[in-house]
């Protein structure tokens, strides 16, 4: 049986993790590489790395780093942040990511969907969408869920369905943060009209909010950061719970 | 042990040639006929679409090479997809090494298949030391059904194969440089073959 994903976020900045981790076996707790492989011992079923750098060397720093996780981690991992074009699809690709997640630029320029698709594979291309409700509509967001759009949630979802995304990864800005749990309403609604993957993102804060994700929220992966990074959820206790409640996971 | 990993162009071989490094060995990429034909272990890997990935091997001859090799090879996702007689994808042809034409998911399943699924592999010894039901990492959107070839099986709205076997030539689903401990062990067993 297909297992639902844990999946922890990594925030990087220059090549290093920056939200703080609370790892004491961790010998530099900036590395991401070092983090990475733990995540993997520990049972993470899948890592994306999303890089929140401008500086003009952002390129070259996020696929040395890519290399170096593709180097020591043996699980699948995603890259995500300010990937524009099918250059920089192509060259995190060579260097061992096994999927890319756009976001703003997929917004801007939607055939940047059907390209991706087309040359690499839907398998590879996951569109992140940051959304809020605004007098009750789920309205698309941008730049970190700074800049709203015009753009319905749903639509906007099937329309990058249509384009050829292999997985939507939905981040709720209302529950980002919050540690309330996930927007499961609207990631049920996602998860039934669309018949690709769906993750879901932004607030998890117990082990609850994962069972009810995959259970009222319909996710087929969960991802989640700070509480990874600060211990206050083991993703083996996490698996264990979610087995309890008949929830498929690899364990 | 000479390990060579066929170089056609197609998707990401890098993570392929990472996990037999992690594992201690040092394999060649190549797409030259003398160096695939004097490997002692051949992988074919495969990422993308099926009917431009047989387009490739076309072109270099390698569609021609391949079922002929006589020494251990396996075929990886698309490299296991290529290596059946055809697929739905592209309307293409394939090596035909394998009895079956690999056919889509129908949508009673979110398409592609994304994560850990289980692996079944009654007394097959190419999952030596790998336990029945083992998770394995895969991702696909095409599948080859149950055939005579079939040695292990996971289960998606349909029981498939995720791996083959016939003669000296085996193919997985799955990405066993993806797959962890499990996926190690797979790469051992290959190699020990």
């Amino acid at each position: 049986m297909l297992t639902k994903r844990i999946i922890p976020c990594l925030d990087i900045k220059n090549g290093r993790t920056v939200k703080g981790v609370n790892f004491v076996d961790l010998r530099d707790a900036g590395d991401p590489v070092e983090l990475a492989e733990i995540y993997a011992k520990e049972g993470a079923d899948e890592l994306v790395f999303l890089d929140i750098s401008a500086t003009e060397e952002r390129r070259r720093t996020l696929a040395e780093l890519v290399l170096h996780v593709a180097e020591k981690v043996n699980i699948p991992f995603t890259v995500g942040g300010g990937i524009s074009s099918v250059e920089d699809v192509d060259r995190l690709l060579k260097c061992g990511a096994d999927k890319v997640s756009i976001n703003s630029s997929a917004v801007k320029n939607p055939q940047l969907i059907n390209d991706l698709a087309a040359k690499f594979g839907s398998q590879c291309v996951v569109v992140a969408i940051d959304a809020k409700q605004i007098d009750g509509q789920w309205r698309v967001h941008l730049v970190g869920g700074k800049v709203p759009t015009e753009l319905d949630l749903f639509e906007w979802a099937k329309e990058v369905e249509k384009r050829g995304a292999g997985e939507i990864l939905f981040t709720s800005m209302d529950h980002d943060g919050t540690k309330n749990g996930f927007a499961n309403e609207a990631l049920a609604q996602l998860s039934t009209a669309l018949n690709i993957p769906i993750i879901a993102s932004g607030g998890a804060g117990s082990i609850q909010h994962f069972t009810d994700t995959f259970k009222e929220g319909k996710a087929d992966a969960a991802l989640a950061a700070s509480v990874f990074h600060f211990k206050e959820i083991e993703i083996n206790d996490l698996k264990s719970e979610l087995r309890k409640h008949d929830i498929p996971v690899r364990l | 042990m000479k390990i060579v990993i066929i170089d056609y162009g197609a998707g990401n071989i890098q993570s392929i040639i990472f996990a037999f490094q992690r594992l201690g060995f040092k394999p060649v990429l190549s797409n030259d006929p003398d160096e695939i034909m004097t490997a002692d272990k051949v992988i074919f890997p495969g990422v993308g679409e099926a009917s431009s990935a047989m387009r490739k091997l076309k072109e270099t001859g390698l569609d021609s090479l391949i079922p002929r090799l006589k020494q251990p090879v396996l075929g990886i996702c698309l490299g296991m997809q290529l290596m059946c007689n055809g697929s739905e994808e592209g309307s293409t042809k394939g090596l035909g090494i394998f009895n079956v034409d690999v056919i889509r998911f129908n949508n009673s399943v979110k398409v592609p298949q994304i994560g850990w699924n289980q692996i079944k592999h009654p007394e097959a010894p190419f999952f030596s030391e790998i336990k029945n039901n083992e998770y394995m990492y895969l991702v696909h959107s095409y599948y080859a059904p149950l055939c005579e070839d079939t040695i292990a099986s996971a289960t998606y709205g349909v029981e498939y194969s995720v791996a083959l076997q016939k003669n000296n030539f085996y193919g997985v689903q799955f990405h066993p440089e993806k797959s962890s401990i499990a996926g190690e062990q797979l790469i051992k067993n290959f190699l020990s073959l």
